[in-house]
C-alpha cells in the first residue's frame, strides 16, 4: 500500500467541502445549492455523491 | 456599483493583511465586513450571474463550478493563514452589505460557538482506495487470473469460479478491517470526524474504489503527528491505496453549531 500526498487539491475533495460542508445560511437570495435541479449527467452524479450519505460498505462506523 | 455581496466566511476581526492581489470570484477583491465584532469577508459579485435565477443556470456548468469553487477556495486559504476562519458553503450571496449585517445578527451566537470551537483547528482528508481489475493488483491480492485455455471439465471450471470468489471475499473482508480499523484509530486521535459519500471514481479520475472518504477535524498543533500516525498505519495492505489531503479549513466541522445544517447529511428538507 502507499500513502499519496496530493498536492493539487482535487475538485471533488473540493466540492466535498464546498457543496457539503460550510456553514449553510438560507434566507435573502441565497439558493440552497442541494435544490438546485441538475441536469447535466456528470454534475448530478457529483452533486449527488457528496450530498447522499452512502452507507459504507463495511457498515455504520460512526 | 450594482453588485450582490457573496460571503466567503467569518472570522474573528484579524491583525494581518490579506495578500493584496488576492481576487475571489469574479475576480474581485475580498473585503472585510465588521460587524458586532465579527467580520464577514465579502466581495462584489455581478446580479447578472449570482442572483438566483442565473446562479441555478450556473452551477450546473461544471467549468463554472471549477472555477468558482477554486477562487472561493484560494480566498478560504489565504484566511487560513492569518486567522482560523469559519467557512460558509460555497455560493452563499445578499444583496448588500446591509442583509450580511443582518445575517450576522441573526447568527452571532452560532458563530460564536463554532469559532471557539474551531479556533486553531484543521481539517484532514483520509481515502482509502481499492485498485482491484488490474491483473497486477489481482496476482497481488492472489487472484488468480482467467485460465487462458478452457477449463477440461465442469468440476474444474466451478473449481477456478469459486477460488476466484473467494479471493474476492477475501479481499474485500481485509479492505473492510483495514479501513475500519484506521477509521477508528484516526477517530480516536482526532477531535472529530465525518464520512463523506465515497467518491465516484468517473469524476474524481482516481484509479480503483473509494471506500473510505473521511474528514478529521485536529489541532492545527498537533498536524504533524496525525500525518505521522497515518503513515504509520499502512500496513502490509496488498491492493489499497490510502490518501491524505489537507490540512484545509474546517469545512466538514461548520455543521454542528447551525440548526439548519443536520437535514442535509439526512437528505431532509428542513
Amino acid at each position: 500500500m502507499t500513502v499519496i500526498e496530493r498536492r493539487e487539491i482535487a475538485l471533488v475533495d473540493l466540492l466535498d467541502r464546498l457543496l457539503a460542508g460550510g456553514v449553510v445560511i438560507t434566507g435573502d437570495i441565497t439558493l440552497r445549492v442541494a435544490d438546485v435541479d441538475l441536469v447535466r449527467v456528470d454534475l448530478n452524479a457529483l452533486i449527488s455523491s457528496v450530498n447522499e450519505r452512502v452507507p459504507a460498505p463495511w457498515g455504520e462506523l460512526t | 456599483m450594482t453588485g450582490l455581496r457573496y460571503v466567503y466566511a467569518i472570522c474573528r476581526p484579524f491583525r494581518s493583511a490579506l495578500q493584496a492581489q488576492l481576487t475571489g470570484v469574479a475576480g474581485e477583491p475580498p473585503k472585510q465586513l465588521t460587524h458586532h465584532g465579527l467580520v464577514a469577508v465579502v466581495s462584489t459579485v455581478p446580479e447578472g450571474i449570482f442572483a438566483e435565477e442565473p446562479l441555478r443556470a450556473h452551477l450546473e456548468d461544471l467549468d463554472w463550478l471549477t472555477e468558482t469553487a477554486r477562487a472561493h477556495q484560494g480566498v478560504i486559504d489565504a484566511l487560513t493563514a492569518v486567522t482560523t476562519p469559519l467557512p460558509l458553503r460555497l455560493a452563499t450571496v445578499f444583496r448588500d452589505d446591509s442583509g450580511v449585517r443582518t445575517m450576522i445578527e441573526a447568527r452571532e451566537a452560532h458563530f460564536r460557538a463554532a469559532l471557539d470551537r474551531l479556533e486553531g483547528r484543521v481539517e484532514w482528508g483520509v481515502k482509502v482506495y481499492v485498485e482491484t481489475g488490474s491483473p497486477d493488483t489481482d496476482a497481488e491480492v492472489g487472484i488468480e487470473p482467467a485460465p487462458a485455455r478452457q477449463p477440461v471439465s465442469g468440476r474444474d471450471y466451478l473449481r477456478q469460479r469459486r477460488s476466484r470468489v473467494r479471493a474476492h471475499e477475501d479481499l474485500w473482508q481485509r479492505v473492510e478491517r483495514f479501513a475500519s480499523r484506521l477509521h477508528g484509530t484516526l477517530s480516536s486521535y482526532a477531535e472529530d470526524s465525518r464520512l463523506h459519500a465515497p467518491q465516484n471514481s468517473a469524476l474524481s479520475g482516481a484509479a480503483g474504489r473509494n471506500v473510505l472518504n473521511a474528514a478529521y477535524l485536529v489541532p492545527r498543533a498537533d498536524s504533524e503527528e496525525f500525518v505521522e500516525l497515518v503513515d504509520r498505519e499502512k500496513d502490509d495492505a496488498p491492493g489499497m491505496r490510502v490518501e491524505l489531503t489537507g490540512p484545509w479549513a474546517t469545512y466538514s466541522f461548520t455543521g454542528d453549531f447551525t440548526a439548519d445544517f443536520t437535514g442535509d447529511f439526512t437528505g431532509e428538507k428542513p
